[in-house]
């Protein structure tokens, strides 16, 4: 096996020097009659063999590149410069572990200091974390930290929040206490969020864009939210919206969190990505995950460490703010080379490109007879309503070689009043052509 | 020396000054200082090449941004550059051997890397039609009947994202269960030298946390477990292989008497490397462990992340698995999403994150069990117990054991008594290794044991790496009882730094780059 440097001679030669027979005496603490014989598994496999049976599943795909593209709804199809890719696969930072030893980790406690950076000057907070698994367990870890700070425990979710972060969050915090009132699916933005805010109110978290893509303005929901003592959580799913709108900070967030997949990583079919996280600087004790600061070293030059881990598992046991442990640090990494590749500059223009692209996309596809579009505004993605059962339609894409958009239904089953819409995005990869291909098919398949 | 009750000096290292000589740049040939992006970039810069989009009417409505971004930009070479260099500051299983106890650091294969980046892999959306990812399906199908048959479990939830999201998930699952059948059950028992991750978990959702004590070998007593069974408690969270590196051998006793008095037994599946192929959990009495591929089936550990925590479950918990889940279908394995789609008796207790999991840690844990076959995947164990012992009886003769020389399993646990005397603490011992060219141990960990260092080698080392590893511990051990203290103290010397100053950092918290006041720019410029 190619991996396992023992030849028989050095196995042999090792039992003697630790003073066995054989190698079951090693394992004779395990009840004889438990032991296993063989398992039922195919046998070991070289690399042509194996980059056969993936290729093989891997082909029954349909990529992302390979077609015109307009998937989204918490995920995004972007181009990562090649740079990225080369860089993460560098030895040192993609088979080294958790920096415990900063001595001979600085290279990858600068990166989560650069990373901790980026993501507060975003965000618009004054301090950020190591990151946290995805975008969606961000926001259960934000509804916890509501209720430690304010030691209240109901949280109100917006309509607008992606459906599956509603169920992350409603699956966890009602067993951590928490009474969760989450509103109904609001495609149309015109929800009172507001008359849900009261005096028991731990938090009330907003996405924007919403998962239909509607800007909300978070100001008199955080002023709201303030005036009873309580957090506004703000969340994003498509970071480089934070390259062209106002960023959650300036508008009154308490919390940020969000998904940072759309900078420098794959798709990958959901995982792994990076959760965001940042907050006031007076809340960084109840933060949940790792963090990452600036000290010196015995002759006194600068050096990183982690941080207040007072707050984590492995010191706090039962009393951690979180039990998060291994979280993303590689898919930060790359969310901090593509960020230093773009600079604000590239970040900016990489955004209005996406605005530009939704915006002829939503006027294009708005046109056609039986398609209505329900925003008034939106980043990169933006909610239409179809003459009929929207999956269905999308389904009839497919075989027109267009991958349109996420059906509501997808996300929100069993709701026939929601079953017509159409969540649409589009970023800096699609073409004109990809997008007259779309108006196209769309055309045929409702005509 | 002052030291807390684990044996960790608690005042920090003294100051020290370099003995090498300075250099005008501050580098020291190949290790290069870098500075911080924020101090090198600029912010009219940008090393990504776009076309400006031709005019266009906005829909931002009132929320187009007025506050600037502030985030400064590189050319790709500076970039290349800056990152190189940062990189070539950290240590790698790449680059040595990587004992780090508990974790698993053991070879990465890069054909795993490549298979992430198959197009139909890595460039698929989880939510595109699942017309169009029959195979991601397939994938998840496969990468779970390995998992069941490797475990003797009923069922997986693939989902978790980490190993404390799989614990987090098997705890779930559990308090579901327990709520399904109408009890109310609220203490969870947790060994003493268990993994921090587990009281947290527990006590995220509401558990209440009770210890249990260690025999003197760090092993489980059926009879203390016993002692505490009550209708109250809802599980026990044991380690199997524990955090001392020995199997658990009353395990079955311990199930048997957690079952009978109704609660669960989660398995913290950490060490499930040393026992691939040689014991099924399911056989054990388990029902629900959580298996860390970042650990057991090599996919990189990234510098923390990302992980993957799949869960076995038994037949008792496999009803409340999360969504999603992939069922076998007459045609073929299927995604299940969402409550709608729910046949009778799955009752999911919730979902653990958007989307499906870790696919990207999917593909490269299967790549990883093809390449090995079932016959490999059990070589794989053999030999990491082996490496384990080797180094064990290679230091047995000169560092000490807190329960005496016995075999253990993946990992070996040594105590800080046979440095007593020396003025040498385990921290100083773990840092000279780093001048010797070799990552520290675990220290510190397991807690009930004084001045921990845990030892993992991992099948990954040849039997020359281990003779080389041992014989400069050997060395290290003869030079600290020789009373070389400088050497321990002053340790390390050769590392890109020094030791840092962790109080310092935790006492004024400096989490990020803030722009120096004019007059401390204009003084250093002088």
């Amino acid at each position: 096996m190619r991996y396992l440097p023992h030849s028989d001679a050095d196995r042999q030669a090792m039992l003697a020097a630790i003073g066995v027979g054989s190698i079951d005496d090693l394992f004779a603490d395990i009840p004889k009659d438990l032991r296993v014989h063989g398992l039922d598994l195919p046998g070991a496999a070289g690399e042509m063999s194996v980059e056969r049976t993936l290729g093989r599943l891997s082909a029954r795909n349909v990529s992302a590149s390979s077609v015109p593209f307009f998937v989204g709804a918490g995920a995004y199809k972007h181009h990562v410069p090649a740079t990225v890719d080369h860089l993460i696969q560098r030895s040192e930072f993609l088979t080294s572990y958790t920096p415990y030893q900063p001595e001979i980790t600085q290279g990858t406690l600068q990166v989560l200091f650069e990373f901790q950076t980026q993501v507060a000057h975003l965000t618009g907070m004054e301090v950020a974390n190591a990151s946290m698994y995805d975008g969606s367990t961000a926001t259960v870890e934000a509804v916890l930290m509501a209720h430690r700070l304010t030691k209240r425990n109901k949280a109100v979710l917006s309509g607008g929040l992606h459906p599956q972060y509603r169920a992350v969050v409603e699956s966890l915090s009602p067993m951590a206490g928490d009474t969760v009132e989450a509103l109904p699916a609001d495609p149309d933005a015109t929800e009172d969020i507001l008359a849900s805010i009261d005096a028991g109110t731990s938090c009330v978290v907003v996405q924007s864009p919403s998962v239909y893509g509607h800007l909300i303005d978070l100001a008199p929901i955080a002023a709201k939210a303030h005036e009873v003592g309580a957090l506004l959580i703000a969340v994003f799913t498509e970071v480089v919206s934070l390259g062209l709108i106002e960023p959650p900070g300036a508008q009154g967030a308490d919390i940020v969190v969000g998904e940072g997949q759309s900078i420098g990583n794959a798709l990958s079919f959901g995982g792994p990505y990076v959760g965001l996280f940042a907050t006031r600087q007076k809340f960084v004790r109840q933060m949940p995950g790792r963090l990452c600061g600036e000290t010196v070293d015995a002759e006194g030059r600068r050096g990183f460490v982690l941080t207040l881990s007072t707050r984590e598992q492995h010191i706090r046991r039962d009393k951690a703010t979180s039990n998060i442990c291994t979280n993303s640090g590689l898919c930060a990494l790359a969310f901090t080379i593509h960020m230093t590749l773009l600079g604000q500059t590239g970040l900016a223009r990489l955004a209005r490109i996406n605005h530009a692209n939704a915006v002829k996309l939503a006027e294009s596809l708005s046109a056609l007879p039986g398609v209505t579009l329900l925003n008034d505004s939106f980043f990169n993605e933006f909610t239409i309503r179809l003459p009929s059962d929207a999956a269905a339609i999308v389904e009839k894409l497919v075989t027109k070689g267009v991958l349109a958009g996420v059906p509501v239904s997808r996300l929100e089953p069993g709701k026939p009043e929601l079953a017509d819409l159409l969540i649409v995005a589009s970023t800096e990869v699609n073409t004109d052509d990809d997008r007259a291909a779309f108006v196209a098919a769309l055309t045929e398949v409702l005509a | 020396m002052s030291m807390n009750s684990q044996g960790r000096p608690t005042v920090a290292a003294t100051a020290a000054t370099s003995d090498l000589p300075d250099t005008f740049t501050g580098n020291r040939a190949l290790q290069i200082e870098e500075a911080l992006l924020f101090e090198v970039g600029r912010h009219d810069v940008s090393g990504v090449d776009l076309d400006e989009p031709a005019d266009f009417t906005p829909r931002l409505g009132k929320l187009a941004r007025r506050q600037p971004i502030d985030l400064p930009g590189l050319s790709e070479p500076e970039t290349m550059r800056h990152y190189v260099r940062l990189s070539q500051k950290n240590y790698s299983i790449d680059s040595g051997l990587y004992p780090l106890g508990s974790c698993t650091m053991k070879h990465n294969p890069r054909l795993n890397e490549k298979m992430a980046r198959l197009p139909g892999i890595g460039d698929v959306h989880p939510l595109q039609p699942l017309s169009t990812v029959g195979g991601a399906v397939e994938l998840m199908a496969e990468l779970g009947r390995w998992l069941l048959e490797m475990t003797g479990m009923t069922s997986v939830a693939l989902s978790p994202k980490a190993g404390a999201h799989g614990e987090l998930c098997g705890m779930m699952a559990i308090k579901a269960a327990i709520a399904a059948k109408g009890e109310t059950r609220n203490i969870v028992l947790v060994p003493e030298s268990a993994h921090g991750t587990n009281p947290a978990t527990a006590a995220l959702i509401g558990f209440k946390v009770v210890t249990v004590p260690a025999r003197a070998d760090g092993t489980v007593d059926p009879e203390a477990v016993k002692a505490l069974l009550s209708p109250d408690v809802a599980a026990i969270m044991l380690t199997n292989p524990n955090t001392c590196g020995l199997f658990e051998r009353d395990v079955v006793e311990i199930a048997a008497a957690i079952h009978a008095a109704g609660a669960y037994f989660y398995c913290d599946g950490a060490n499930f490397n040393a026992i691939v192929g040689k014991a099924k959990v399911g056989e054990l009495g388990v029902d629900a462990m959580h298996i860390n591929l970042h650990k057991t089936f090599s996919t990189p550990h990234g510098g923390g992340g990302p992980g993957a925590g799949p869960v076995v479950l038994s037949e008792r918990l496999a009803a409340f698995a999360p969504l999603p889940f992939v069922r076998a279908g007459a045609d073929g394995p299927v995604l299940v999403e969402s409550e709608e789609a729910l046949l009778p008796g799955e009752t999911p207790f919730g979902r653990m994150t958007a989307f499906h999991g870790q696919m990207g840690m999917f593909v490269r844990a299967l790549s990883y069990m093809l390449s090995h076959g079932s016959d490999g995947l059990q070589q794989a164990s053999e030999d990491a117990v082996l490496n384990a012992n080797y180094v064990r009886a290679g230091l047995r003769d000169l560092m000490s054991q807190p329960s005496g020389d016995r075999t253990c399993m993946h990992e070996v646990l040594f105590d800080d008594t046979f440095l007593e005397g020396t003025g040498v603490s385990t921290l100083d011992f773990a840092k000279a290794m780093i001048d010797e060219g070799y990552h520290p141990m675990t220290m510190y960990f397991p807690l009930v044991v004084h001045g921990a260092m845990l030892i993992e080698p991992t099948e990954s080392e040849s039997k020359a790496s281990l003779d080389l590893f041992i014989a400069t511990l050997r060395d290290l051990v003869m030079k600290a009882k020789a009373g070389e203290l400088e050497r321990f103290q002053q340790a390390p010397r050769f590392a890109p730094r020094r030791r840092l100053d962790e109080t310092r950092a935790a006492r004024s918290p400096k989490l990020k780059w803030e722009k120096p006041e004019p007059w401390a720019e204009a003084a250093a410029a002088e």
